[in-house]
């Protein structure tokens, strides 16, 4: 047991310094909120507040219209997106969970095949914008890459697959069922672990998305995300200081709606608020759905 | 008179199959209709490289240029650059990730403390949770030139002048590493986690009272055993060696064009040619460079590990 000792300090000591290593930049993040603007441009920012100040959150409640719309779009589009996830993954996952649905394994090999194989940004780009006319609509947030994974169907497959058991089935079908009432009544109450998992990856991946807002809202920029908001101010800032030398009125003007260094972190913690305050759940569901997922199909 | 039994008996069997099933191709419809669209489709996009594109005229009636984009692309000191930086990237990213998620799994698994074991498990899967938005103002907080902490604290502190980390390349391959391991590692240590957790504890017992250290144990019980899951996982990033974290590379750096020599990968390239710069030409000749190469690049991987043990090939 002695031996034991010496591994256990050594196993500690290297994680509890991982674990300060993680928390320790969302500390800095959260501080450099807290610190009153004039400390933060002359002395940066600091895990210890110089002055410490709430003036960051009260611009946000105050001037925050933008702030918090673009809050309430990501509240919008989070629900939306995932909604539809997890109806569309499980209507599509439950067929091909029957192993005597014609063409099974072709279409389980169409879907696996778009895991290996893809026509890139530029086709897809084009699609959603030119042909479908998401852009500068609201379905521009919601509709490209987000709303349905070929690895989360092949995932809850799987999952009804292994847990539902076909009796069940056999004696809906001798009943009388129809599909649907078998779908409602069997298979949503069984498989409501995978779906809350489904559910949890599908609304972090639309809570924490920038991409799509970054390719389909140019022009309309009362519809950005939290996400797009905090992007755009930083090509704002790129912007401005690649071009310091020549400020123009324009760019000026530019520069006075950026919001300051501590209002930024400050949008930046109140965008992060929600994924900790409910940590606990995604860390459950995330866990089983990422021990799921080294399981192969 | 026999044939056209058979015949009606065939069709009402298939009337019979096409009402039992019909309602579950019907659950599919909305599935089926999303992935055409959204992962079929833009697939067949790719002639948009091998054309000069015209929206006035439509992608289907625009000018054939047959391999003029790539041979722009290639002959283009760019094509290099981005193809060594992915696939360097990538590779020091599995290496790491690899080594530190076995190590960080193995000392959270043996971790006896069960409120540690909990604490150190969701430090590892929280930056995991967060979008490269905030890691990328995180990263500012650090390395900003006027108000960053390295730059204002840190360097006074040791008596250095400040450096302005945002245009100086050199310092981004470190950074970048660094950040991708910080953010990335929580994933594979849960999946080994979850494995370790499945070896059955009496090859431990046994092994103990052989009086095999802890480092022993580790090298003949506890890595064998979960060898398919590193196989599988590093099976998947190898496939992917090809692609890279869009928001690593763009986020991170604030896009900040002084660093693209050590920060501009296929990915970005992609995005700026297409929406910066509006060469579409260039920008879909590398999106087809890439995903024609990422897929020669899963079927090899995957070729080579089912020849070496089969049972952890993919497909």
């Amino acid at each position: 047991m002695k031996r034991n000792r010496g591994y256990q300090i050594l196993a500690n000591t290297v994680m509890l310094l991982v674990t300060a290593l993680v928390i320790l930049p969302f500390v800095l993040l959260l501080m450099s909120s807290l610190t009153d603007e004039n400390v933060l441009l002359a002395n940066g920012y600091s895990f210890i507040p110089g002055k410490f100040s709430l003036g960051a959150y009260e611009y946000i409640f105050r001037s925050g219209d933008k702030i918090f719309r673009a809050y309430g779009m990501t509240i919008l589009i989070t629900a939306t997106g995932t909604v539809a996830n997890i109806a569309m993954t499980a209507l599509f996952a439950y067929p091909l969970s029957l192993k005597k649905l014609p063409a099974r394994r072709v279409i389980t090999f169409l879907v696996f095949f778009t895991m290996l194989f893809n026509g890139g940004l530029v086709p897809s780009y084009i699609l959603w914008s030119n042909y479908i006319g998401v852009k500068d609509t609201v379905w521009g947030l919601i509709l490209p890459n987000l709303m349905l994974s070929p690895m989360n169907i092949l995932l809850m497959r799987t999952y009804f697959e292994t847990s539902i058991p076909d009796t069940l089935y056999e004696a809906a079908q001798i009943d009388g069922a129809s599909q649907p009432k078998i779908f409602t009544s069997i298979v949503l109450p069984l498989g409501k672990p995978i779906l809350v998992t489904i559910g949890t990856f599908s609304a972090l991946a639309y809570w924490n998305d920038w991409n799509n807002g970054l390719y389909y809202i140019t022009q309309r920029t009362d519809l950005y995300a939290i996400q797009s908001l905090l992007n755009k101010m930083v090509s704002d800032i790129q912007f401005l200081s690649q071009n310091s030398g020549n400020v123009s009125s324009d760019l000026a003007a530019t520069l006075s709606k950026v919001p300051s260094t501590g209002v930024q972190m400050a949008i930046a913690f109140v965008a992060i608020l929600p994924i900790i305050a409910v940590f606990p759940f995604l860390q459950k569901y995330y866990s089983k759905g990422i021990a799921l997922g080294a399981v192969k199909g | 008179m026999k044939e056209e039994k058979v015949v009606a008996k065939t069709t009402s069997s298939r009337m019979q199959k096409f009402k039992t099933w019909y309602p579950l191709f019907l659950m599919m419809l909305p599935g089926a209709v999303y992935i055409i669209i959204n992962n079929y489709l833009p697939m067949l996009g790719i002639v948009i490289a091998f054309k000069n594109v015209d929206f006035k005229k439509g992608i289907l009636a625009s000018d054939w240029v047959g391999f003029k984009n790539f041979e722009f692309l290639f002959s283009s000191s760019d094509a290099f650059v981005i193809t060594r930086n992915t696939l360097l990237y990538n590779i020091v990213f599995i290496i790491l990730n690899t080594f530190l998620g076995i190590l960080f799994a193995i000392f959270i698994c043996d971790v006896t403390s069960k409120h540690l074991k909990k604490l150190y498990q969701s430090a590892i899967l929280f930056p995991f949770l967060m979008s490269m938005v905030i890691v990328g103002y995180i990263v500012f907080a650090f390395f900003s030139m006027q108000s960053g902490i390295v730059n204002k604290t840190i360097l006074p502190a040791l008596g250095r002048e400040p450096i302005f980390w945002y245009n100086e390349p050199k310092y981004w391959p470190a950074i970048l590493i660094f950040v991708n391991t910080w953010k990335g590692v929580g994933y594979g240590c849960l999946i080994y986690i979850s494995a370790i957790n499945g070896i059955d504890p009496s090859l431990y017992e046994a092994a103990e009272l052989d009086g095999a250290g802890k480092l022993k144990q580790i090298l003949n019980i506890t890595l064998p055993s979960i060898l398919p899951n590193v196989i599988t996982l590093t099976l998947l990033s190898v496939g992917r060696i090809f692609y890279s974290d869009f928001g690593l590379f763009y986020q991170v750096p604030r896009n900040s064009g002084m660093l693209y020599s050590t920060t501009n990968v296929i990915d970005t390239y992609v995005y700026r040619g297409l929406m910066q710069q509006n060469n579409i030409g260039m920008s879909s000749a590398a999106g087809v460079y890439q995903s024609l190469v990422g897929f020669v690049l899963v079927l090899l991987a995957n070729l080579i590990v089912s020849k070496v043990s089969k049972e952890n090939a993919l497909f």
